[in-house]
């Protein structure tokens, strides 16, 4: 008996436990000492949360296009974040002449419907492309395969991009209708979150919707669950597998124009951050969950806006705020390893292709 | 007339040679019921003719024109639709949606409500249930559900795999005079076996599969005379 329950508990389980003790205790005493020492203001907090929404809101888009595409194959698109790259970097070049006529201010609803548009349809062509060329030929191979071919395309979109429009950051045209903010209380709100919050909002719900109701959508969901089932039914699940990648594509196109209203600039580099970002929220909403990839998004952007200052600040270190790409991937670490399932999913090692 | 007709099927997977040039036929009106031992190859013919593996030698002939090398997704267009073994259904799907699945082929409205009440009053029990999560519905009323959602495509010819697996006798009845009304609403079936008692009891013919091979084929009635028959799957010495 006690042979027996000491062969269950080995070595990295009893590593792994002192480990997360020692973070919850590090993440509970910074918190206390941050709140405390009371350097910060209510208000100062709030921003910190209406800045985690929008900047989780961006993630949470992008995230969808990873938990669809793994819904769906069981398979990491890492090219994903190249995807979400060439939709705001082509937008850039439409952004830069409506600045130059003057239609950006004088119309701005409909030009940055136009960006949208643009991103959104090259992102999605891009994203079609790269399943057709990229996995579709390897359906059947083994699953380490389509994860190097996804690294490659990922490769060959960035150098692609970088050939074509040169390797400098280039700065979108700022929107001065798009200047300024609201307030109420101490909640503080610039015009870009809410245009990015509402937007985000609006497009996850036409995609629950979309998921949820459509003939496509529920045919989406059975070709998830058993290809082969779904195929009697009457369903071209290559279809469903292209509607699919264009979906998530389209969102992490949109995602792009978002992320370029709120950053203002644009290089052939710039999805490998939001890319691995919206991939940990991802796996933390539970990888193929589409309501977890929502939650997942916005949870990190909170984590990460609010997470720096409450952990670390009490602890005196200084200038908490550059590490926060580190509390976002010490996030994905610990997920993966405490929780594989993430918030709301099954467990990513154990499903399998 | 001959709806189905398979000749000199060979499939393989891989290199395992799983079907070795079997012909069966199945006449329009007719139930007939394929039986064998675990591993002879019934799921392998019905998963053949579905599409969902391609004979490397063979016709699958429906009504005339070969089916063999279709994409699965087009057969039920042709009119069969398949109750798959260990009945398949989308687990994380509602009842409903489920059935709707089914009718994926299908374009009328007005025909989805009334099939869908077909359903309903053919199996009362998924009306019940229909909004829950069909992976949390008992086995007995996923092999409902299964059933359902292939007749919602409105096949003309019904292939069936295993629907008594695991069911209590009581269900197994009731599955089975399922298979009979259908039957007597002018769907042809395909019924794959193990239970060979119950298959041949309600079928007009019957071939016995062994190792990728048919052994046997005869009316029913002759089949459950059959010594080696009553032998290997009637458990009877
Ligand atoms: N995916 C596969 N890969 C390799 N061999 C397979 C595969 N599926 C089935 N086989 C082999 O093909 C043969 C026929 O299998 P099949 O599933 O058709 O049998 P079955 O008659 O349906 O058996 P059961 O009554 O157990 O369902 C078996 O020897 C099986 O091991
Ligand atoms: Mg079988």
């Amino acid at each position: 008996m006690r042979q027996r329950f000491l062969n269950r508990i080995n070595f990295t389980d009893i590593a792994l436990g002192i480990i997360g003790a020692a973070l919850v205790g590090l993440i509970v005493i910074g918190s206390f000492k941050t709140l405390a020492e009371g350097n910060y203001t209510t208000r100062q907090w709030l921003d910190f949360v209406v800045f985690g929404i929008a900047q989780g809101s961006i993630y949470a888009l992008i995230a969808l296009g990873y938990t669809l595409v793994y819904g769906i194959l069981r398979m990491i698109n890492f090219a994903h974040s190249e995807v979400f790259m060439a939709g705001s970097f082509t937008a850039y070049f439409a952004a830069v002449s409506m600045a130059k006529s003057g239609f950006l201010e004088s119309n701005t609803i409909i030009a940055v419907l136009i960006l949208f548009a643009i991103a959104m349809f090259t992102s999605t062509a891009i994203g079609v492309l790269v399943e057709r060329v990229a996995y579709r030929p390897l359906r059947r191979a083994p699953r380490l395969v389509p994860l190097i071919t996804a690294i490659g395309a990922s490769f060959v979109l960035q150098y692609t991009f970088k050939g074509l429009y040169g390797d400098q950051f280039k700065a979108y045209p700022e929107i001065d209708t798009l200047k300024g903010s609201y307030t109420w209380g101490d909640i503080n709100i610039t015009k870009v979150q809410v245009v990015v919050i509402l937007s985000a909002a609006f497009l996850m719900l036409l995609l629950y919707l979309y998921v949820q109701f459509t003939k496509t959508g529920k045919a989406m969901r059975a070709v998830a669950e058993d290809k082969d089932v779904a195929a009697l039914m009457g369903i071209d699940v290559d279809a469903i597998i292209v509607r699919t990648f264009a979906l998530g594509a389209a969102l992490a196109g949109a995602a792009g124009i978002l992320y370029a209203i709120t950053f203002r600039q644009v290089n052939f580099f710039m999805g490998f951050i939001p890319g691995i970002k919206a991939f940990t929220a991802a796996v933390l909403g539970g990888i193929g969950n589409i309501p977890g990839a929502m939650l997942g998004g916005i949870f990190l952007g909170l984590f990460e806006s609010i997470g720096p200052i409450l952990f670390l600040d009490g602890l005196n270190v200084p200038a908490p705020y550059q590490l926060k790409d580190v509390i976002a991937f010490s996030m994905l670490v610990l997920v993966l390893l405490f929780r594989p399932s993430g918030i709301l999913g099954e467990r990513l090692s154990r499903t399998k292709a | 007339m001959a709806m189905l007709d398979l000749t000199d099927i060979h499939t393989y997977y891989g290199n395992i040679h799983a079907l070795k040039g079997i012909s069966i036929t199945v006449n329009k009106g007719e139930i007939v019921t394929l039986i064998g031992a675990n591993g002879a190859g019934k799921t392998t013919t019905l998963r053949t003719i579905t599409g969902l593996l391609k004979p490397r030698v063979g016709t699958v002939k429906l009504d005339g024109e070969d089916i063999a090398r279709h994409k699965a997704n087009d057969i039920v267009y042709k009119g069969i639709a398949m109750v798959p073994e260990g009945r398949g259904i989308f687990a994380r799907l509602t009842v409903t949606e489920n059935l709707d699945m089914g009718a994926y082929s299908r374009n009328s409205k007005t025909e989805y409500d009334s099939d869908i009440q077909r359903i309903f009053s053919l199996f009362p029990r998924l009306k019940e249930r229909r909004n829950q999560i069909a992976g949390t519905l008992s086995g007995g009323e996923q092999q409902m559900l299964a059933t359902g959602r292939a007749l919602m495509a409105h096949p003309t010819l019904l292939l069936m795999d295993e629907p008594s697996m695991g069911l209590a006798p009581v269900l197994v009845e009731l599955i089975f005079e399922t298979i009979q009304q259908i039957n007597k609403e002018g769907v042809t079936v395909l019924l794959v076996e193990q239970n060979a008692l119950m298959a041949l009891s309600i079928a007009n013919r019957g071939y016995v599969l062994q190792s990728g091979a048919i052994v046997l084929q005869d009316s029913a009635e002759a089949l459950k005379k059959d010594p080696t028959v009553q032998k290997a799957y009637l458990g009877m010495e």
